[in-house]
């Protein structure tokens, strides 16, 4: 168990190879209720959404979700998140555990609209199906029909009787469904997915799987990849951040940035040496300290070891040879494309 | 759990001697500790080792962890087998996943540390901190 976020979480449960093996070929079961929930209700909701967050949240429908960022005055990260569209009148925003009470208190204070904000999560258990299997295990628990809903898009039904949010989404780069419900339930709906599952060979999966798979899928892990000194740009978020639908918070200093250019950027790159750069470790280009690591582990997919690292913006070209400060020793990189792993 | 024919430390490396020679390697507790070892870095036979030093490291999936050396010595061999199956670790710490081999210094260096019974004693504790 570790503490992440003041939760009591798993890192792993059977080894974080076996849980990420089973996410990428059959299913595993994780148990998310950490993430945090909030709830902007109210005839100008959407405004409150456009004005904090970075995506062009008067784009989706009904039942629909995008990926967005909670944005700084400084156009810098205060959240990754996930909008969900209920209604026009009600947005659910899905954030990281760390960041919620900062996250609530960020966007009321910027709540300048006929809207109300909420700080939900206590009313919410998250668990989620990751895998190629996940819609048929998900599927044998509710009389509602899977299959029309498309990824990043939910519906309301009952799962094993429990009323859920079952939204197709997930943070492996996998198929899959993450359900949201009340906390009372949570036992019951993880020993019913669980039997479920068995069928299909599904494991529970802790933290440590999860950051493997997110990595291979080049998905950004908040105060890693991107934090309140990183912009959509710097991280490779543009296709986030949509500047039509400006004024937002921190789009004047985003537009700036993308006329002047950008001071880092953010890549993927593959180890040549069997060693691992991790989490912090400086990174030099032609001998000289260009950048830093954000995230780094052995890639159980790929058999290779790749991580994600800021370097300066006129050295991404992909091939672009790094060296990567491991323990004092310079260990050779190179710059690959992401997402390092796409599904079949 | 924990073999008898031999020494164990505080930071979970184990030494079994043999005359002038001892085998060094991670406890079961460490591997565990670990989880899935993706790569092993050795000292090279000739490398001077001194107890309590840092020697080489073990990577798992999620973390590198530097292993110390129990004695002072020389390393007269590593393990070429962890080179392309560092996951022994996990299946077979005590035995077939030794680290290297040292030519003690001093013998009588080893009687400081702990034997079986202390080292379990004082892994039963650890487990309760988590």
């Amino acid at each position: 168990m570790v503490n992440f976020g003041g939760w009591d979480m798993p890192l792993e449960y059977s080894g974080i190879l076996a849980e990420h093996d089973a996410v990428r070929s059959r299913a595993g079961l994780f148990d998310v209720s950490h993430m945090g929930e909030l709830e902007i209700t109210g005839p100008q909701a959407i405004n409150l959404v456009q004005w904090v967050s970075c995506n062009n949240a008067a784009k989706l429908a009904q039942g629909q979700i995008h990926y967005s960022g909670l944005m700084t005055s400084r156009g810098t990260f205060v959240d990754d998140l996930l909008v969900h569209k209920i209604s026009d009148a009600h947005y659910l925003l899905c954030v990281n555990a760390s960041n919620q009470d900062a996250d609530f208190a960020h966007i009321a204070e910027n709540n300048k609209f006929d809207a109300r904000v909420e700080n939900t999560g206590s009313r919410y258990t998250q668990l989620a199906v990751q895998g190629p299997c996940a819609a048929g295990i998900v599927q044998k628990l509710t009389p509602l029909d899977l299959s029309p809903i498309r990824y990043y898009h939910f519906a309301f039904g009952k799962v094993s009787g429990v009323d859920c949010l079952i939204a197709r989404t997930g943070y492996t780069g996998e198929d899959g469904f993450e359900l949201y419900f009340a906390p009372e339930f949570s036992e019951k709906l993880w020993n019913d997915l669980t039997e479920a599952g068995k069928p299909f060979n599904m494991i529970p999966c802790g933290l440590g799987a999860r950051n493997t798979l997110r990595l291979e899928a080049g998905m950004c892990l908040y105060g890693h990849e991107i934090d309140d000194t990183t912009t959509p740009w710097e991280a490779g978020l543009a296709w986030i951040c949509k500047m039509e639908k400006a004024p937002f918070l921190g789009s004047d200093v985003l537009a700036e940035q993308k006329q002047n250019g950008l001071p880092r950027k953010l890549v993927g790159f593959e180890m040549l040496d069997k060693r691992i750069g991790r989490d912090g470790y400086s990174v030099s280009i032609a001998g000289k300290e260009a950048g830093r690591v954000t995230s780094g582990c052995p890639s159980p997919s790929l058999k290779r070891n790749i991580g994600m690292a800021y370097v300066p913006p006129d050295s991404t070209a992909l091939g672009k040879e790094l060296e990567i400060n491991i323990r004092g020793q310079a260990a050779a990189a190179r710059i690959v494309p992401l997402p390092f792993y796409k599904r079949p | 759990m924990y073999p008898a024919d031999r020494r164990y430390t505080k930071d979970h490396e184990w030494i079994k001697v043999d005359g002038a020679v001892g085998t060094v390697g991670i406890t079961d507790y460490a591997q565990q500790e670990l989880g899935d070892v993706v790569f092993v870095e050795m000292p090279k036979p000739g490398a001077a080792v001194k107890a309590g030093q840092s020697f080489g490291t073990v990577e798992s999936v999620k973390a590198v962890s530097e292993i110390f050396s129990p004695v002072t010595g020389e390393v007269t061999e590593n393990n070429p087998v962890l080179v392309d199956a560092p996951e022994k670790i996990n299946s077979d710490p005590h035995s077939s996943a030794w680290l290297v081999k040292v030519k003690l210094t001093d013998p009588q260096e080893v009687a400081s540390l702990m034997d079986a019974a202390a080292y379990e004693a004082y892994v039963a504790e650890k487990a309760k901190e988590h």
